[in-house]
């Protein structure tokens, strides 16, 4: 079977101001209604404080602009930069390691002067891009010697980040890092293997992890030891999403949110306000908008034109998915607390700008395909 | 050739691509199916749950502690009042270090080693979210120096609130009493849920036998509150019903009159209005300042008044224990006339002593030379021994018995403050159930002259004066005089009480017992001339002189072996005036010697108090 390939220069007029702009329409749209709905939420947990909901505009701003910004790359430039991306946030990490700023008890800015910045941050698209720009140079599936290499790739930045400590960017990283190497073909036998060799090594791990996060993993497995102490954030979390019910409190009337009994509620535990002033109905509108988000993303990577794009692109869309899983499921007590905003909603932090930025990747990914002719 | 296999390949790696990615969508909505299924129990399933555990959360139910009731004396006097007090709270759960608060609050204000144990001791029975109080009565200044350095300490808090007063001291504090923290003993015995916010209970005195009157009812509030306990607004409020406010039959001018009579003298003076049982001083010294009491007194001061030797603490006039003396004599010799035993007219030989037919021992008179033909007028007025002796031998312990019974010897007056002892009134019965032992003739004879096993407290010895003075009506003897709702002028009086009424006879058998007491102070030869010489009204007493080995139960009677270091209690009853009586007084001095010197003037102090200061 012989398919021909006939690259045509795309007629940028005939496909719209997306194509000109190199945005994808319903990824943005969809973006933007988040951003929107997470700025109602912010408003109402950051208790009326409109000086909270002006600085995290700026951020979006911000995040949005990046994604502008990198969307005009072509996927081109994007793989012949990832090397070099990718050992310049080694040596940040590293730097961050020797002379970092604590902060909150954990290392993990690096002060730039004009602006502190988390290489951790970086390395959560650089990662993916590093192992996706490895694999797509070499036929699929990867052999043991190069799933090997890539677990090194992946090994390396995500141990130097749960070193800092900060468990749940280190997750995320190893996560996007699997997801390129899964999507590349991991076999199912090697996959079934290291799934083992993981619950095996689970109390090494235990051994190395911080007390704090030790006690994480306590406060998981049961709340109720210590309902004042670290279960509290979990308790409050459940009270609240519980009493919020179908249809929610209504929005600025949940008690648990404006009475300060939810801990953290402009930041990791956003989600539980959303859930008592918004109730069950408000919930599903969310995950709509980031199911949305994950299918596009998904079919992106199926309309993507060669090796590195889709399994980048997959694991953009992918490692999303478990970023508000992984929150949504520790704010409902699924999972033990690991420190991980609830993407787009939550206030604060660098992380607005990474995802955006590699939303912009998608969408270099989506715009600057070739058409194709059959 | 190999650009041909390259386009397999790429076809091969676009279709293993594509399924896995689609493999990972599923493995996501399963993820989010599970997550969806988690937040349907969540929100609905257990929704009812959740919302009550909501509630709960944001809706406190407070307690708001009644105002105790104030006490005054008859004349509106305050006795015991609320005063505005500051103290300083910690609430555990937002203090880091502890010790490191402590140790900067203790450079801006005085904290004192008795402050720190007690916060410990407090901290314990309280949750980390509630406030412990660490020092009470702030002074302005204190809180002052607190309020500009509030910012230092996160967790401390001056919380203002309403502390018991005694503003007038000492006086009368035995009868007053005095309030303290509720400890865990008394938390057992209380009404919990009327006492929710209460942070302080009657001890002792009226403050204690009228808990349930000045305490009030509780009030409550739904309050909603932040996690971190503050009040944001209150949801429905239930009043409290402040206690109700206590006048006493005390007069504090009679009162202050009578506790500075006594000088430096140990001892106890009640004083009692004869027509309706109110007590107008309730004396007992030495005193103490009731105050330090309320917020738990200092473990040195304390130790200090309970190894007092003179016992401040003791409320001699409900528990001390005294024989009467000759102070009884009015009444043996009411008895005798009464009972047909003796006649006003009949009369005996007193030669200085008195001694049982056909038994060599001798009861002595305490006039060695006798006071020659005695009868019953000159008995009471010189306080003939032996005249009594021989009375008391006639009629019997039985019939004596029974009649002092009449004027509540024996038996606890009833007084409305808890804790009264009821003195001894000897009987056969008595002495077998006690000692198992017949009951000897000897002691009949010193019965007579209220000696031996015969034990009275200052307020039985005033009741019994009280109806001697009324013509026979035993009154309940009653410290508080009514009672007044909080916010309301009206008084509810306290109705006298007569326990009984004594049946008179012959009035002249009375009249006859209370001209012989009129002599006692107003003639020449009365044990009690001296204050009856400048007196503006009439007084009728009694002097007595108690030996204090008395008190000794168990040792038998024997003259001989009474130690001259311990001298005799000084004791005077009297009732003025004599023509419609409106005071009665019973002094006892502990070791006070003759009771005609020593306590009939402090009788006549009080008296005049009484009627001079405050006409009827």
């Amino acid at each position: 079977m012989i398919i021909t390939l006939t690259p045509h220069r795309e007629d940028a007029s005939r496909r719209g101001w997306q194509y000109r702009l190199h945005l994808d329409a319903p990824l943005l749209f969809t973006l933007i209604a988040v951003a929107a709905f997470g700025l109602i939420v912010l408003y109402s947990a950051g208790g009326g404080d409109i000086s909270l909901i002006e600085r995290q505009l700026v951020r979006l701003g911000i995040a949005f602009t990046c994604m502008l910004l990198v969307a005009q790359l072509s996927p081109v430039t994007l793989q012949r930069l990832t090397p070099w991306l990718f050992v310049l946030g080694v040596l940040l990490l590293l730097a961050v390691l020797i002379r970092g700023e604590i902060s909150g008890g954990a290392q993990r800015w690096l002060n730039l002067y004009i602006v502190r910045f988390q290489p951790s941050e970086m390395m959560k698209l650089a990662v993916p891009m590093m192992v996706a720009w490895y694999l797509a140079d070499n036929r699929l599936p990867p052999n043991r010697w190069q799933l090997l290499a890539s677990a090194t790739l992946i090994a390396v930045p995500m141990l130097m980040i749960a070193k800092q400590p900060d468990l749940g960017t280190a997750l995320l990283i190893a996560c996007s890092g699997f997801f390129v190497v899964f999507l590349a073909g991991l076999q199912w036998r090697l996959l079934a293997f290291f799934t083992v060799l993981l619950a095996a090594a689970a109390p090494v791990l235990w051994h190395f992890m911080h007390e704090y996060q030790r006690q994480r993993v306590i406060t998981f497995l049961s709340p109720e030891t210590d309902p004042l102490g670290s279960g509290y954030h979990i308790i409050q979390s459940k009270i609240a999403i519980g009493s919020g019910g179908l249809l929610g409190k209504g929005w600025l009337n949940g008690t648990q949110s404006q009475l300060d009994f939810l801990p953290e509620r402009s930041t990791d535990f956003i989600f539980a306000v959303l859930g008592e002033e918004f109730g069950f109905f408000g919930i599903l509108i969310l995950f709509a908008l980031y199911t949305t988000i994950v299918v596009r993303g998904i079919m992106i990577t199926i309309q993507a034109q060669d090796t590195y794009t889709r399994l980048l692109a997959g694991s953009l869309s992918m490692t999303f998915c478990v970023y508000f899983i992984v929150n949504t499921g520790m704010v409902t007590g699924m999972l033990p607390v690991v420190g991980l905003p609830l993407p787009m909603i939550s206030y604060g932090g660098t992380s607005i700008v990474t995802l955006m930025t590699g939303f912009g990747i998608l969408m270099s990914i989506q715009t600057h395909r070739k058409l194709l002719a059959t | 050739m190999a650009r041909q296999i390259t386009l397999k390949d790429h076809f091969f790696e676009s279709r293993l691509v594509m399924n896995r990615a689609i493999l990972l969508l599923v493995g996501g909505g399963i993820l989010l199916a599970a997550l969806l299924a988690r937040l349907l129990y969540l929100q609905v399933y257990a929704h009812e749950h959740f919302t009550t555990l909501s509630e709960d959360n944001r809706v406190k139910l407070q307690a708001i502690a009644p105002n105790r009731g104030l006490i005054y004396d008859r004349n509106g006097i305050l006795l015991a009042e609320n005063l505005p007090s500051y103290r300083l709270e910690i609430t555990p759960e937002q203090i880091d270090d502890m010790d490191a608060t402590l140790a900067a609050l203790g450079e801006i204000i005085e904290i004192r080693d008795s402050d720190l144990s007690r916060f410990e001791k407090l901290r314990k029975r309280k949750t980390r979210f509630e406030a412990v109080p660490l020092r009470f009565h702030l002074s302005d200044d204190e809180v002052a120096r607190f309020s500009v350095n509030r910012h230092r300490f996160p967790g401390v808090d001056i919380a203002a609130g309403l502390a018991r007063h005694y503003p007038q001291g000492s006086l009368a504090v035995h009868a007053l009493g005095y309030v303290g923290r509720i400890d865990e003993k008394a938390l057992q015995e209380l009404d919990s849920s009327n006492y929710r916010g209460t942070t302080h209970i009657g001890k002792i005195g009226i403050e204690k036998t009228y808990e349930s009157v000045l305490h009030g009812q509780v009030g409550f509030q739904h309050v909603e509150t932040t996690a971190q306990g503050r009040v944001i607004r209150v949801l429905s409020r239930t009043p409290p019903v402040s206690g109700r406010n206590l006048y006493l039959t005390i007069d504090s001018r009679v009162q202050a009159a009578a506790e500075q009579a006594f000088g430096d003298h140990t001892g106890s003076a009640i004083a009692i209005d004869p027509n309706n049982g109110d007590i107008l001083a309730f004396v007992s010294l030495p005193t103490y300042d009731p105050n330090p009491f309320v917020n738990g007194i200092e473990y040195d001061d304390y130790a200090a008044l309970r190894n007092d030797d003179r016992q401040p603490l003791f409320n001699r006039a409900l528990r001390g224990q005294y024989p009467p003396g000759s102070t009884i004599k009015p009444f043996i010799g009411l008895a005798g006339l009464e009972q047909g035993v003796t006649t006003s007219h009949s009369s005996t030989y007193c030669p200085g002593f008195y001694s049982l037919p056909g038994n060599s021992r001798k009861f002595r008179d305490w006039k060695h030379t006798g006071h020659g033909t005695v009868d019953l007028n000159k008995a009471i007025v010189q306080s003939c021994d032996v005249y009594f002796y021989d009375l008391a031998l006639s009629l019997g312990i039985d019939r004596m018995h029974s009649y002092l019974q009449n004027f509540g010897f024996g038996n606890a007056s009833g007084i409305d403050i808890l804790g009264e002892l009821p003195g001894l009134l000897p009987s056969r019965s008595w002495k077998r159930a006690r000692h198992d032992q017949p009951w000897f003739p000897g002691e009949t004879i010193i019965t007579g002259i209220g000696q031996g096993f015969f034990l009275v407290t200052p307020v039985q010895l005033a009741t019994a004066t009280a109806a001697l003075a009324n013509g026979g009506r035993l009154l309940q003897p009653n410290i508080v005089h009514a009672e007044q709702e909080s916010n309301r002028n009206d008084l509810l009086p306290h109705r006298p009480r007569i326990r009984d009424t004594i049946s008179v006879i012959d009035q002249q058998h009375w009249d006859d017992i209370i001209k012989a007491m009129t002599d006692v102070v107003h003639s020449a030869r009365g044990t009690a001339r001296r204050i009856g010489e400048d007196s503006p009204y009439k007084i009728a007493g009694k002097t007595g002189t108690a030996q204090v080995y008395g008190l000794k139960q168990e040792e038998k009677y024997d003259a001989e072996s009474i130690p001259e270091e311990l001298r005799d209690h000084a004791l005077f009853i009297a009732f003025a005036p004599v023509e419609a009586p409106q005071i009665a007084v019973a002094v006892i001095i502990e070791h006070g010697g003759g009771g005609g010197s020593i306590a009939a003037p402090i009788a006549r102090a009080i008296i005049d108090a009484y009627l001079q200061e405050s006409p009827p």
